[in-house]
């Protein structure tokens, strides 16, 4: 049979989840790090990264809306997903995801960023005309009250949400690798360090997207970047790289030393089938590329336009390995047998409901959701919306 | 018609087959049957099994499996005595059609695995299934609710049998049912009807006179992969350490 090497049980030939249950996770590991990113300026008082702040809840929101899609196009039957909310079976990982899902959504991401906003909104719904208006006027639900004492009763709960939304945050992205590492048919999943590895790769993940946005608006403002800002945002995603990668590497050692009954296949596996996306890919460009020039900056003083250039490449690289690591748990998970006898491939599909097309288009959907999300709220800091003005100014 | 005497003797016997097979069709309703009663499994003696694929066959035929996808299915193992613990098994479009002749000049052994779904009582399938719609009945078959399935697949890879697929036009889940349709109805298993050997039996364990009891008893029985721990319903006689 083409594309079958050795004995698969004949109903393991065909693979069931496709490069949509890879971006599943790699988009909701996008949300979940870049709301820690936040939660480090709100919780942990990092005064540095403070202009990425509204930023990275923008980005947050943007990517959670999208995340439930791909997992709605891989179903057999979508229309029945509701299912999941009004009947959850109890034992079931994946039935925890539509209340997960629902939660972080509504009472951690989109009240933290209604109440940051709330005086923003405000002053929008009276300075705006037309549909606009209307559209911050229902923003405002109602609630106009600015006053310093209402602002300060907002800033308190808002900081409440954020420390919620900390655990919320690992939750969301830790219950997707208890997906795949809780199922013993499965070696190449079956491992308890699977969910933290998620969760560390998707922060990992998160912090340099939202680094990479960031001077990417930046650039397209005509602003100038905020250096302390991008280096300690850099600092943070190197020392939470280390973490992952050693998360990682402790998994890879510990079943290479184990060696059990699946050692062979899985090897076999890595070193032909998944040799380019887990060693080349994953590993040397994704990983220790950006490990080590993200440790050069940390020792040397390059000039600030090597170091830009330097969080860009990485920024990108980061992305490359978690896509990566994504990739080669979901698919590389399906390749063998779980007779150990044998291997399948992959073959995409281009424009059917799980190929390759529909890949592309959710991943810059939630890029063209965080475009409209950041002219309805924008997040750029009061004193450069000053610097805009004053810029503007002259010429009107 | 102008049926004259002779025509009409020639046709007695063939209506007569006819008739036979009508009724074997159409089996006694079961309205007393209760599911409390029964524990159903099966017996698979592999020492009988002569790969000829009529299992294959007739579930195919009986549950409309479509094509490429198995409800149950036959590998053929060959186990040499230099590297036992990695056979060579073959199931060529899941044994439907049988084997090719296998090289009796060398120093292994051959055998046939019948495989299918082990409706196991602490099953990984039902457990993972976000809503329910895949459940182990009360008399032990693990079943799927085909119009509340999503079709997520997760049931698929939480099998460690190979056993779920996913059914490429209902785009639901789908497995063995054990002919739950027949069973309920007092018949046996379609691949069990069948098998020429008796190489596989439909048992009931809760029936004290079903004779899996005293095979159980006296024979070398086991299930596969034991250390998944899923309590496996399908009994194997003489089962190979090699197998899979």
């Amino acid at each position: 049979m083409s594309g079958v090497e050795g004995y698969m049980y004949p109903n393991e030939i065909t693979l069931y989840w496709s490069v949509l249950i890879v971006l599943y996770p790699y988009i909701t590991g996008l949300v979940a790090g870049a709301f820690i990113l936040a939660s480090l300026v709100r919780i942990f008082n990092v005064k540095a990264v403070a202009p990425t702040y509204r930023l990275a809840l923008l980005t947050a929101l943007a990517f959670l809306i999208v995340a439930p899609l791909p997992l709605m196009f891989h179903l057999g039957h979508p229309e029945r997903s509701p299912e999941m909310y009004f009947t959850p079976h109890a034992t079931s990982a994946m039935a925890m995801f539509g209340y997960v899902y629902m939660w972080y959504l509504m009472a951690v991401l989109v009240f933290e960023i209604w109440l940051d906003y709330r005086r923003d909104i405000v002053h929008l719904s009276q300075s705006t005309t037309g549909l606009k208006r209307l559209l911050y006027r229902v923003m405002t639900l109602g609630s106009d009250n600015v006053s310093p004492h209402a602002l300060a009763i907002d800033h308190k709960v808002g900081w409440i949400v954020t420390l919620v939304g900390i655990p919320s945050a690992f939750i969301l992205h830790g219950y997707v690798g208890f997906i795949f590492g809780s199922l013993k048919s499965n070696p190449w999943w079956n491992s308890p360090l699977m969910p933290v590895v998620f969760i560390f790769s998707a922060m990992v993940s998160g912090i340099a997207a939202v680094l990479l946005i960031y001077m990417f608006t930046a650039k397209m403002r005509k602003m100038p970047i905020d250096m302390p800002c991008v280096d300690t945002t850099a600092m943070y995603l190197f020392y939470i790289f280390i973490l992952d990668f050693s998360l990682e590497m402790l998994d890879l050692i510990h079943r290479v030393y184990e060696a059990d009954e699946s050692f062979r296949t899985l090897n076999f596996m890595v070193h032909t089938k998944l040799y380019f996306s887990q060693i080349v890919l994953q590993i040397c460009i994704g990983t220790l590329v950006p490990l080590l020039l993200l440790a050069i900056v940390q020792v040397t003083n390059l000039p600030a336009i090597i170091r830009k250039r330097i969080y860009v490449i990485s920024g990108c690289l980061v992305q490359v390995a978690v896509f990566s690591m994504r990739w080669n748990v979901v698919i590389g998970g399906q390749l063998f047998s779980k007779s150990f006898l044998g291997y399948t491939t992959y073959k995409m599909a281009l424009v059917t409901k799980e190929g390759l097309l529909m890949a592309i288009f959710l991943t810059l959907l939630p890029l063209a959701i965080l475009w409209v999300l950041l002219k309805l709220l924008p997040p750029w800091p009061d004193k450069e919306l000053a610097y805009i003005e004053a810029a503007a100014a002259p010429t009107t | 018609m102008n049926v004259d005497r002779r025509h009409f003797l020639i046709m007695l016997p063939a209506a007569a087959i006819a008739w036979k097979y009508v009724l074997a069709g159409t089996p006694e309703e079961s309205p007393n049957y209760k599911m409390s009663d029964h524990w159903w499994s099966m017996l698979i003696d592999i020492p009988k099994c002569i790969g000829c694929g009529n299992c294959v066959r007739a579930c195919a035929l009986e549950n409309d499996v479509p094509e490429g996808h198995f409800r149950t299915w036959v590998e053929r193992y060959h186990v040499t005595d230099w590297d036992m613990v990695n056979p060579e098994v073959i199931s060529p479009d899941g044994g439907k059609e049988g084997f090719p002749a296998a090289q009796v000049d060398d120093n292994g052994k051959y055998f046939f695995v019948p495989k299918l779904c082990n409706h196991c009582a602490d099953s990984p399938c039902t457990q993972v299934c976000p809503v329910g719609a895949t459940f182990i009945s009360p008399d032990g078959v693990v079943l799927i609710d085909q119009t509340y399935c999503l079709g997520c697949a997760y049931c698929v890879q939480a099998c460690p049998y190979g056993c779920r697929y996913i059914h490429p036009e209902k785009k639901v889940a789908d497995k063995c049912t054990l002919c739950y349709h027949r069973i309920t109805k007092g018949l046996t298993t379609a691949c069990c009807e069948a098998c020429p050997t008796g190489a596989r039996q439909l048992a009931d364990l809760k029936d004290p006179n079903d004779p899996i009891h005293a095979f159980l008893r006296t024979h070398n029985v086991q299930v596969l992969k034991p250390q998944m721990a899923t309590g496996a319903k399908v009994f194997y006689n003489e089962l190979d350490g090699s197998v899979r």
